[in-house]
C-alpha cells in the first residue's frame, strides 16, 4: 500500500535501528504521546529490539484510557433513556464506568450505535426527527474538527435533535502536567503527529525551552517511530531541547487552518479531567457558549454526575512512568483487562494491557 | 446458449409475494412454500418421502455431528449470501474432522413480511453450495415469526459425516516442531460483510471467501491420515484458532509475521477501520498442523487445489511458552496474539 509500505520496510528499519544502537551511550526515559505510537511499538516489537538503556514509557494520548469514569457513567445514563439514539466510535462502547459499559445499554434495549464519523450521527438525527440523537465526542485535538464541523453542520441545518457529549483533552497541558511534577523521570518526547496535523506544533515550543526537552513529531509506522527515537535520542546525547518535526511528509508548523479556525468557533477551552491523572487546568475543550443548544451535558442535565476513580487504582502514577504496572497490587488480581479499575488496563494500547500480555511471555 | 441461472430459475409463483403467518402454521399455505420453494431445489429421495424424520444408512465406524446458526446482516454480501454461508460453514465444522459431511438439516426462521423473491435467492445459493459439497439435505423444518421478532431470516443448519479410519484430528495433538499451514488470505468475508454495513461510508470491492472445504481436507487426507489438527478460522479469526489449539496441546505456537497473506484490499480495509485481520472472520479458510516430515508434500496438495492456491507455511509448534502464540515482526521482535476479549472494534485513532 502506497504510503504505508514504504514506512515498514524492515531493511530500512533495521539499518535506523542500528544507528539509535551506535549513538545511545546512557539511560534514557523517552515517552510516546499517543495511543497509535503505543500500539505501533508493542504490534512491531520495537521496545524488544531497542537499546537496553532506552525506556519508553506509554503516555497518556490514548483518548479511550483518559476519559474519565464520570463521563462514561453520564453517556450511560443518556444512552439508556427511550427517546435517545446514542452514537459512538466504537472502541469507547466496551470501556466501563462505574457498573455498566455501553455495550450493556444495549442489551437492556438502548439504542446504541456505532459510527465512523460524527457526520453519520446527524445523518441519524435528520432521519429520525422525533428522537435524540448524541454523538459521543471524545478524543485529543485529532477528532476535534469533525466533531466541531457536525455541531457547525447542525447549526446551519437547524436541526435541533442533535448534541454531543463532549469529552475533548489537548496534549500540550498535559505534558505540561507531567513535566512540571517533582518525580518526573520523562527526558524526551515523541510528540504525536496527528494532533500536530491539526495545531501545527508552535504551542510545543515553549515547552522544550522551559522544560529543557527535545520534543520530537513522529508519525506511527515503524519507520516513523524508529526516526522519532533516533532524533530524540540523537538531541538527549548532544544536550539540546529543540522541537523537531519528524513527520514532515503530513505535519506544516502552522497545522491545518481551517480546521483550527473551526475548533475555534465551536469549541472553547476550558479544564478536564483525565481518567488517571485528574483534573488539569485548561486542558480540554467543551462546547461554547455560542452552540449551547448542541451540549448534550447541559441538554440532559447529567453534569451532577460525579464519579471518583477506584482508590486501588494507581495510573496516574504509571503514566508518569513512576511505577511499573506489575508493581500495583491490583495488577492481575482485581484488575485485568475483562475487568479493568483504570485507564491503563482499558485500552489494549494501556501500559497495563501491554504489560498484562508481555509479563506472561516474560516469565518464561 | 446459456442463461444465467437467474434467468433459467424464476421465483416460484405462489398465492402471496411475502411469507405470511400462516405459512408457518403446518396448513396449506405451508405446504405451497414446502412444495413450490424447498423441495424443488433441495430433492432427493429422503426428503421426498416427506416423513417426520429422515432415515439414514450407516457405513459403521465413526460420525461426524455439527451444528451451527446463521444471523448474518446483511444477508447478500459481496462473494456470497447468508444460504451459501449457511451450508458452507456446517459443512466445513463437519470436515474439520476429516469427514466428508453426508447428510444436513436445515431450519428456517422467517420474519412475517420476507419476499418470496429473497428466500427464493438464498434457497439457490443453498442448493448450489450443497451441491458443489456433495452434501444431501434430507430433513428441514420452517417457523414464521412476528415482524420484528428476528431479523429478515435466521437458518440453522446441522451435518453428519462419516469419519476415515485412521484419522484421528484434535486441537490437543500439536507437538513441538510441528508446521502450521494456512490455506489462504486472511479476513476476507469479515471484512466483506463488516464494509458492506450500514454506516460505512467507503466503497469496498472485497468479496467474501465462503466456500466449502471438505475436497480440499479429502486431498489432504490423500497425502497422510496424520493430520495432527485442523479448523476454519471463522469467528474470532486465525489467532482465535491458534490459541485454542495452544491452550488444548499445552504448547506454543511461533508465526512468522511476514508470512501471513492477506489481500491488499482487505489490507487497506482493515488500515481504515484500525483492525488486526489476525481476529477477523474467515468462511472458506482452514489451518492445518501437520508434521515437519510431511509439511511440504501438504503444502503442494493443498496448492494444487483451488481453494487452497495461496497455501503457505506461517508458523510452528514451539514447546517454548505453552498456551500462548507468539508473532515473529519483521524488526525481529515477538508479539503476542492473545485471544481477543470480545467483538473487533474500530479504534478512535
Amino acid at each position: 500500500m502506497k504510503y504505508l509500505d514504504e514506512f515498514r520496510d524492515p531493511v530500512i528499519a533495521k539499518r535506523i535501528l542500528s544507528e539509535i544502537h551506535e549513538i545511545t551511550t546512557q539511560p534514557w526515559v523517552i515517552m510516546e504521546i499517543c495511543g497509535g505510537q503505543t500500539h505501533s511499538i508493542i504490534r512491531n516489537g520495537i521496545d524488544q529490539v531497542l537499546p537496553k538503556e532506552i525506556e519508553l514509557v506509554h503516555g497518556p494520548g490514548c483518548p479511550v484510557c483518559v476519559t474519565p469514569l464520570e463521563i462514561i457513567d453520564q453517556a450511560i445514563e443518556i444512552a439508556g433513556r427511550p427517546d435517545v439514539i446514542f452514537t459512538s466510535f466504537g472502541d469507547m462502547l466496551r470501556v466501563p464506568g462505574s457498573h455498566k459499559d455501553l455495550f450493556m445499554v444495549r442489551s437492556e434495549g438502548g439504542d446504541v450505535r456505532t459510527v465512523f464519523s460524527p457526520l453519520e450521527s446527524l445523518k441519524i438525527a435528520r432521519e429520525n426527527p422525533d428522537k435524540e440523537v448524541v454523538f459521543f465526542a471524545v478524543g485529543f485535538e485529532t477528532t476535534a474538527p469533525g466533531n466541531a464541523m457536525a455541531v457547525a453542520q447542525a447549526a446551519r441545518e437547524g436541526l435541533t435533535n442533535f448534541s454531543e457529549l463532549v469529552s475533548h483533552v489537548l496534549v500540550p497541558p498535559a505534558m505540561e502536567a507531567l513535566l512540571s511534577s517533582p518525580v518526573n523521570r520523562v527526558q524526551g518526547y515523541l510528540a504525536a503527529g496527528h494532533v500536530c496535523t491539526v495545531m501545527g506544533w508552535d504551542e510545543y515550543t515553549p515547552i522544550a525551552e522551559k522544560y529543557k526537552v527535545p520534543i520530537v513529531i513522529t508519525g506511527f509506522e515503524p519507520m516513523d517511530v524508529l526516526i522519532g527515537i533516533l532524533h530524540t535520542v540523537k538531541q538527549l546525547e548532544a544536550g539540546t531541547h529543540v522541537v523537531e518535526n519528524c513527520y514532515a511528509r503530513i505535519v506544516e508548523e502552522g497545522g491545518n487552518l481551517p480546521a483550527r479556525k473551526l475548533i475555534q468557533e465551536v469549541f472553547c477551552i476550558s479544564d478536564r479531567k483525565w481518567r488517571g491523572i485528574g483534573e488539569i487546568p485548561m486542558s480540554g475543550f467543551r462546547i461554547s457558549d455560542k452552540y449551547a443548544a448542541y451540549d448534550a451535558e447541559l441538554k440532559f442535565s447529567v453534569s451532577d454526575i460525579k464519579t471518583e476513580e477506584p482508590e486501588a487504582c494507581i495510573s496516574g502514577v504509571i503514566l508518569q512512568g513512576l511505577k511499573k504496572p506489575h508493581e500495583c497490587p491490583a495488577f492481575g488480581k482485581e484488575c485485568t483487562p475483562q475487568s479493568p479499575l483504570g485507564a491503563t488496563m482499558v485500552s489494549s494500547e494501556g501500559a497495563c494491557a501491554a504489560y498484562f500480555k508481555y509479563q506472561r511471555i516474560l516469565d518464561i | 446458449m446459456d442463461f444465467p441461472e437467474a434467468l433459467s430459475c424464476p421465483v416460484p409463483i405462489l398465492s402471496h409475494d411475502t411469507v405470511q403467518l400462516a405459512h408457518g402454521a403446518g396448513g396449506k399455505l405451508s405446504n405451497e412454500m414446502i412444495d413450490k420453494i424447498f423441495l424443488p431445489r433441495f430433492t432427493n429421495k429422503t426428503l421426498e418421502k416427506m416423513e417426520d424424520q429422515a432415515i439414514l444408512e450407516n457405513p459403521g465406524g465413526r460420525i461426524a455431528f455439527s451444528t451451527d446458526t446463521f444471523v448474518v446482516d446483511p444477508i447478500f454480501f459481496p462473494g456470497g449470501d447468508i444460504g451459501d454461508l449457511a451450508i458452507n460453514g456446517t459443512v466445513n465444522d463437519v470436515a474439520m474432522s476429516g469427514a466428508q459431511p453426508k447428510y444436513m438439516s436445515v431450519g428456517f426462521i422467517l420474519e412475517e413480511g420476507l419476499p418470496f423473491e429473497t428466500l427464493h435467492r438464498v434457497v439457490l445459493s443453498m442448493e448450489a453450495a450443497a451441491k458443489l459439497a456433495g452434501v444431501q439435505i434430507v430433513a428441514g423444518d420452517t417457523k414464521v415469526v412476528n415482524r420484528g421478532s428476528c431479523d429478515k431470516l435466521f437458518i440453522n443448519t446441522t451435518g453428519i459425516g462419516f469419519v476415515p479410519d485412521g484419522v484421528n484430528i484434535s486441537a490437543s495433538n500439536l507437538t513441538a516442531g510441528d508446521k502450521i499451514i494456512l490455506s489462504g488470505t486472511l479476513a476476507d468475508h469479515g471484512m466483506a460483510v463488516m464494509t458492506t454495513r450500514e454506516g460505512l461510508s467507503f466503497q469496498s470491492t472485497v468479496e467474501s471467501d465462503t466456500a466449502g472445504l471438505n475436497h480440499l481436507v479429502k486431498d489432504m487426507l490423500a497425502v497422510s491420515l496424520d493430520i495432527h489438527a485442523l479448523r476454519d478460522p471463522t469467528r474470532g479469526g486465525l489467532a482465535t484458532s491458534l490459541n485454542e489449539f495452544a491452550m488444548a496441546s499445552n504448547v506454543g505456537i511461533q508465526l512468522y509475521g511476514d508470512n501471513i497473506p492477506v489481500r491488499e484490499d482487505v489490507r487497506g480495509a482493515c488500515e481504515i477501520l484500525g483492525i488486526d485481520p489476525l481476529y477477523v472472520a474467515n468462511e472458506g479458510k482452514l489451518v492445518a498442523v501437520v508434521s515437519a516430515d510431511i509439511a511440504s508434500d501438504m503444502l503442494s496438495a493443498m496448492q494444487a487445489n483451488p481453494l487452497g492456491k495461496d497455501s503457505v507455511i506461517v508458523g510452528e509448534v514451539t514447546n517454548k511458552h505453552p498456551g500462548i502464540v507468539a508473532l515473529r515482526t519483521g524488526l525481529g521482535g515477538n508479539r503476542i496474539v492473545d485471544m481477543p476479549i470480545g467483538e473487533q472494534l474500530p479504534r478512535i485513532c
